[in-house]
């Protein structure tokens, strides 16, 4: 265990049916201060790695210790008090859609401290302020479009200065501007809180463009990890097959299948 | 031995012990779900107290439930005691008893109608809504985006709204009586022309407050848990998928609608039977 990392998973295997596993023999180390992108496939175990660090699941074998303590030993209100500490954006944003903007990032400001209404309002606009929407604190979730909707759900993310900041496919269905802006925001949040990021995403260009470090996971392992510098020039069959896109390489791109001529009924006689 | 019956025995067994497999695999399931449920309603009451002192959460769903059922409570009450006026008359008055509608109407809604065809309303007015909303938050990650942020959905959004269908439930009985005894009162005296006073008056002679009003508030009041427990853990039990939620609203109103009757069932037998002499 290294102090420095604010995130350490050791040999974690994990599996919603014990038999089949989804997560295998993971180990995955997160330095504090910086951005780590965890990228694979869809299905890869990607973002059930990022809920066990949200203590969403707890590990079959082994363990992640996160801020300090192992996820597996919390009870409710300690997971809950780690929990206070991360702040997490979630594919679709997940914004109560019972409530306007300004209530959706005032709310953990409202549960979690005593803050005066006056207090909140002012952190409820500087958080907003920092993702670009003071203005649409008035409107409400079906108001936004999906990019907008992605920042007011960072900015309620980040309401408490989170110390580690989990991102579940924040690039997924963004157009090319909110995707950079978003990315730009992920940066440059994480700077200037000092805090921790993990990006979940299998958005390759962005990705590379923010992270210091990735890991790439395939089928429930780490198959890879590096610097963006070192994965773009990755010779690894993997690293070279998804960071270009290649239809060949070693993950089969269709899903496994009886004999094609058996199937057309294309049998001899 | 042939062959072929070695065949058919092993085709017999086999399906019958398929049959049980499913029967035992679908009454375990039930059996688990119901031991879920109790635990989720132990829990629910349990970290109720956000709920409660946090009253304006409960207050808007009293709100939701309650203020938005109103319409169709007051407009099915005044129906179904105007039909009671109507069939009520015809039928006392071949005994010349047509004085005593003013009881008839007020005892059947009171004790009986008014508790249960409320229930039943509620279940499709407000049930319905409670388990959509909060599958509906499941689907779109709203629940675990709060689980994320260190704040229990249970203590936050499921509680209020069983605490505001329980508070809201009696309220709308009880409003659904009295608007079907006026309902009664408009058909029996202002149209057929029963005596104003013998109506009210004998009304207010045979309707008990502790054996017949209360006895009613009571049955609303189970009603209410029941109704607002399933609602809120169909919600919260529900695959987050479009069909789940779906499946979840339809359950909610047919369980609901069947407990509804069957705890009718019970309460009738036991306030109203043996000892009291009614």
């Amino acid at each position: 265990m290294h102090d420095s990392n604010i995130v350490e998973v050791e040999n974690l295997w994990f599996g919603y049916d014990p038999r089949q596993p989804v997560l295998r023999d993971v180990s995955v180390s997160i330095p504090r201060g910086k951005v780590v992108g965890i990228m694979g496939q869809s299905g890869c175990g990607k973002t059930t790695l990022l809920r066990i660090i949200g203590g969403a699941h707890m590990p079959t074998r082994g363990g992640a210790r996160v801020l300090g303590a192992l996820t597996h030993d919390l009870d409710r209100d300690g997971l809950y008090a780690m929990r206070r500490k991360m702040g997490m954006l979630f594919q679709f944003g997940a914004l109560f859609t019972d409530m306007t903007v300004y209530d959706n990032v005032a709310f953990p400001m409202r549960e979690h401290t005593d803050l005066a209404e006056e207090q909140i309002h002012d952190l409820v606009m500087m958080k907003l302020q920092a993702v670009g929407l003071r203005g649409a604190a008035g409107l409400v979730p079906s108001e936004l479009s999906g990019g907008m909707a992605r920042r007011v759900a960072l900015a309620r993310a980040i309401a408490l200065d989170p110390q580690l900041m989990l991102y579940d496919e924040p690039f997924a269905g963004l157009d090319p501007i909110s995707l950079g802006v978003i990315g730009r925001l992920i940066r440059q949040l994480n700077d200037s809180l000092g805090a921790t990021s993990i990006i979940v995403s299998h958005d390759v260009a962005e990705c590379l463009d923010i992270v210091d470090h990735l890991y790439f996971m395939a089928d429930g392992r780490v198959v890879s990890e590096g610097t963006p510098q070192s994965v773009r020039d990755s010779r690894e069959p993997f690293v070279d097959q998804f960071v270009h896109g290649k239809p060949e390489g070693p993950v089969p791109v269709n899903y496994p299948a009886p004999p094609y001529d058996a199937d057309l009924e294309l049998s001899g006689d | 031995m042939p062959i072929s019956s070695f065949r058919e025995t092993d085709l017999a067994d086999g399906a019958l012990r398929r049959f049980f497999e499913r029967l035992g695999s679908q009454v375990t399931a039930r059996v688990w779900r119901l031991g879920f449920a109790s635990r989720f309603l132990g829990y629910m009451v349990l970290h109720s107290g956000t709920a409660l002192r946090r009253f304006p959460l409960t207050i808007r769903e009293i709100y939701f439930a309650g203020v938005l059922s109103l319409i169709i409570i007051l407009v099915s009450g005044l129906f179904v005691g105007m039909v009671l006026g109507l069939q009520g008359f015809n039928t006392l008055e071949r005994y010349g008893s047509s004085e005593a509608l003013g009881v008839l109407v007020a005892l059947s809604l009171v004790r009986e109608l008014g508790p249960v065809v409320a229930g039943l309303l509620f279940a499709s007015r407000a049930g319905s809504a409670i388990t959509a909303e909060i599958g509906l938050m499941k689907a779109t990650e709203q629940i675990s985006a709060m689980e994320m942020m260190a704040v229990d959905p249970i203590a936050r959004v499921v509680a209020p709204r069983f605490w505001g269908g329980v508070i809201s439930m009696p309220l709308l009985a009880a409003l659904f009586s009295a608007m079907g005894i006026f309902g009664g009162y408009l058909v029996g005296v202002k149209l057929i022309g029963v005596d104003e006073g013998a109506f009210w008056s004998q009304m207010q002679a045979a309707v008990d407050v502790r054996e017949d009003i209360v006895n009613g508030v009571i049955k609303s009041f189970v009603f209410g848990i029941a109704v607002s427990w399933i609602a809120v853990f169909e919600g919260y039990d529900a695959p987050p998928t479009a069909e789940g939620v779906s499946g979840a609203t339809t359950r909610t109103v047919v369980t609901s609608s069947l407990a509804i009757l069957a705890l009718d069932f019970i309460l009738t037998a036991l306030m109203f039977t043996g000892g009291n002499g009614r």
